[in-house]
């Protein structure tokens, strides 16, 4: 365990807010100004930074993310130039936000599972989130990422059945990512009323904090959600906002997030 | 013989590697499935369908005049193009959407390449009753026309993906998009014995109603098992739908034709089992075309169907272990043995099809005089009759010009 995402959490919940994790595609536009993108972020309040490294066949993305991959691949991203060259200025930046990687299975087996893990935690790299990696798949990966101190987050679905969440919930590093929305990322109007329900559960098995994403982009849903989450993460209305209106934007909208986060 | 372990597992390869709303499904679906094998009215019902409604079973049929021409071992066809919608993927999809219908399942969504397993699921679904939903590559569709109306036709609503190579790689990604969205009343009839644990297992399974017609239609007709088997790969379920009820026979050899598009050296080629690397695509943990960091390369092939950078687990266990042989066979290649069996035999194959077949002179050369070499003859090449004439006027026979 890194401790790091632990802190960030409790520094969060100590101001009296519920955490923000934004997320946003490393190399879209292309790496130097992604790394501006990042920085905007924890200037507009996020606790936790998701560095999204792109791949080419996304099957938990939806058009927004899907989209931010293909800019980000044409921009030439790969998981080794985000570890030399974003992670680490956005480390010198903002020293204090932990840092976790968000992509697929296949680009950490193409890099090297221990090779990953050793050169991300050099780097300042504090958990990792891959979403076709079921706890089914995951055992050796996560042995391989506790022994260099690199959390590998799980995720819980809303199609999840009780026991199965509990004992994922149980055994989580990290945080517990409870996915709102049976479906891919992307905002949505409406998130499932019994959604509350299942974080409470989550929440009552989990030794972490427990955060909710997938659909969520407005500061009334975290608001909403951070009475049952100790978090929420935005990705898609993040990505939307810096490629359509650059950094500011995304930083004014992690600002609003976060006062809808105030308790 | 089985390759597999239980938990989906062929070697290496294999696995269930998919987003958390999924798992459920699959775990439901490997249960609903188990349940079924295990109930002998399931498997009655399919055995039925399968021969009043898809033909079954297919002949094997001896090529008198490829046998001749080429030299060597007599030439044997099997011939899933006989049957209904016109190749083996019915085979799949007459039990899959059977299974969805006994889970309960109110949709059926599919995805296609050459556009033939959305057309023998379309054609289920009609059967059956369902609602069906196909994925298909943009450029497939514009490829593809005559089964994109045979699917339309059939009631079936066809989605064209305009992301990535706008081909089947494309289209199976959307299409499991769309099934974490609406997984509950819905089945996903996956059309290649790949995807995650159990796919590859209920695709191969439905497919080996060839391979097992094949091993009594060989005795019966010459005595014996055939001494080599050869079928096209792209994702593989013809390949190991003919080859996997063979496995345990040490003496028969089994192969399997890629596609080398423009040439193995050009890059532009489908030969994920010659040239892929471990890795994980489409929820399985296979051989696939990849760069070095781990991004999925776009495939080539003349044939729709070939189209695919990867290849599904059992099939890439058996190359990697050495009980398949592997081979590939260009474009040219390929529409030159379009011709000669056309010519030869009176068949049109499919250009997939048309691979297996590119290497059906060297094979029964190899094999000699008093031995059986089989071709299975996956498809029909109705549908490739645009790709094909595009590439220029036949060559005509016997007419000096």
């Amino acid at each position: 365990m890194s401790g790091e995402i632990a802190k960030a959490f409790a520094r969060a919940k100590a101001r009296g807010e519920g955490a923000l994790v934004a997320y946003a595609m490393a190399g879209d536009p292309d790496l130097p100004r992604s790394v501006d993108v990042f920085t905007a972020l924890v200037e507009g309040g996020a606790d936790v930074v998701e560095v999204g490294v792109a791949f080419s066949d996304p099957i938990a993305d939806g058009p927004v993310i899907q989209g931010a991959a293909e800019r980000a691949l044409k921009a030439g991203s790969t998981l080794k130039r985000v570890l030399d060259e974003v992670v680490p200025e956005v480390r010198r930046r903002c020293p204090e936000t932990p840092l976790v990687i968000m992509t697929y299975v296949n680009v950490i087996m193409a890099f090297g599972e221990e090779r990953f893990a050793k050169l991300a935690r050099e780097r300042g790299v504090a958990g990792a989130i891959l979403p076709d990696l079921p706890p089914e798949e995951s055992a050796d990966l996560r042995a391989t990422f506790d022994a260099a101190g690199v959390d590998l987050v799980p995720l819980c679905a809303p199609t999840t059945p009780r026991a199965r969440a509990e004992a994922i919930a149980r055994d989580a590093r990290g945080f517990v990512y409870c996915v709102s929305v049976a479906g891919v990322t992307g905002m949505r109007a409406e998130l499932p009323p019994d959604l509350s329900q299942r974080l409470d559960l989550v929440r009552a098995a989990a030794p972490v904090p427990v955060v909710a994403g997938f659909g969520i982009s407005t500061a009334e849903q975290a608001r909403t959600l951070s009475a049952h989450a100790d978090g929420v993460v935005v990705g898609s209305a993040l990505v939307r906002a810096a490629h359509a209106d650059g950094p500011a934007a995304a930083r004014a909208l992690c600002a609003e997030l976060k006062r809808g986060l105030k308790r | 013989m089985s390759t597999q372990t239980a938990t989906g597992r062929f070697g290496r390869f294999g696995g269930r590697y998919v987003p958390e709303t999924l798992v459920p499904a699959l775990l439901e679906l490997e249960e609903a499935y188990s349940a079924a094998r295990a109930d002998p009215t399931f498997d009655a019902e399919v055995a039925r369908v399968l021969r009043e409604f898809v033909g079954r079973p297919t002949t094997l049929t001896p090529a008198r005049r490829l046998t001749e021409a080429w030299g060597g071992a007599q030439v044997w066809l099997k011939r899933e193009d006989l049957a209904h919608t016109g190749a083996h993927k019915i085979n799949n999809t007459v039990g899959q959407v059977l299974l969805a219908r006994r889970m309960g399942k109110k949709r059926i969504i599919a995805e296609t390449g050459a556009g033939q397993h959305g057309v023998a699921t379309a054609t289920a679904c009609a059967l059956f009753g369902l609602p069906c939903e196909v994925f298909m590559g943009a450029l497939d569709v514009e490829r593809q026309a005559l089964n994109v109306f045979r699917m339309r036709a059939l009631g079936a609503v066809v989605r064209p993906v305009e992301s990535g190579s706008r081909t089947l790689k494309d289209a199976m990604n959307e299409a499991m998009r769309s099934w974490v969205s609406q997984v509950s009343d819905t089945h996903y009839v996956i059309g290649s014995a790949a995807g995650p644990h159990p796919y590859p297992t209920v695709v191969r399974d439905f497919q080996s109603i060839i391979g097992k017609e094949l091993r009594a239609q060989a005795m019966a007709a010459f005595g014996r098992l055939p001494d080599a088997i050869v079928a096209c790969v792209g994702g593989g379920s013809n390949a190991i739908g003919v080859l996997h009820p063979f496995i345990g026979d040490a003496g028969v050899r089994l192969i399997g034709v890629e596609a080398g598009g423009h040439g193995l050296d050009s890059g532009q080629h489908g030969a994920s089992l010659t040239l892929g690397t471990e890795g994980v695509l489409h929820g399985s943990r296979s051989l696939v075309l990849q760069d070095a960091d781990g991004q999925i390369q776009e495939a080539h092939s003349i044939s729709a169907g070939l189209d695919y950078p990867g290849v599904g687990p059992e099939l890439a266990h058996l190359a990697k272990t050495g009980r398949m042989e592997v081979r590939t066979a260009t474009d040219d290649e390929a529409l030159a043995a379009f011709y000669e069996v056309a010519r030869m035999e009176g068949i049109l194959p499919a250009l997939e099809t048309s691979h297996a077949f590119a290497r059906g002179r060297e094979l029964a050369r190899e094999l000699g005089a008093g031995k059986h070499l089989v071709i299975n003859c996956s498809g029909r090449g109705d549908k490739d009759v645009a790709t094909i004439s595009a590439r220029g006027v036949p060559p005509a026979v016997g007419v000096k010009a």
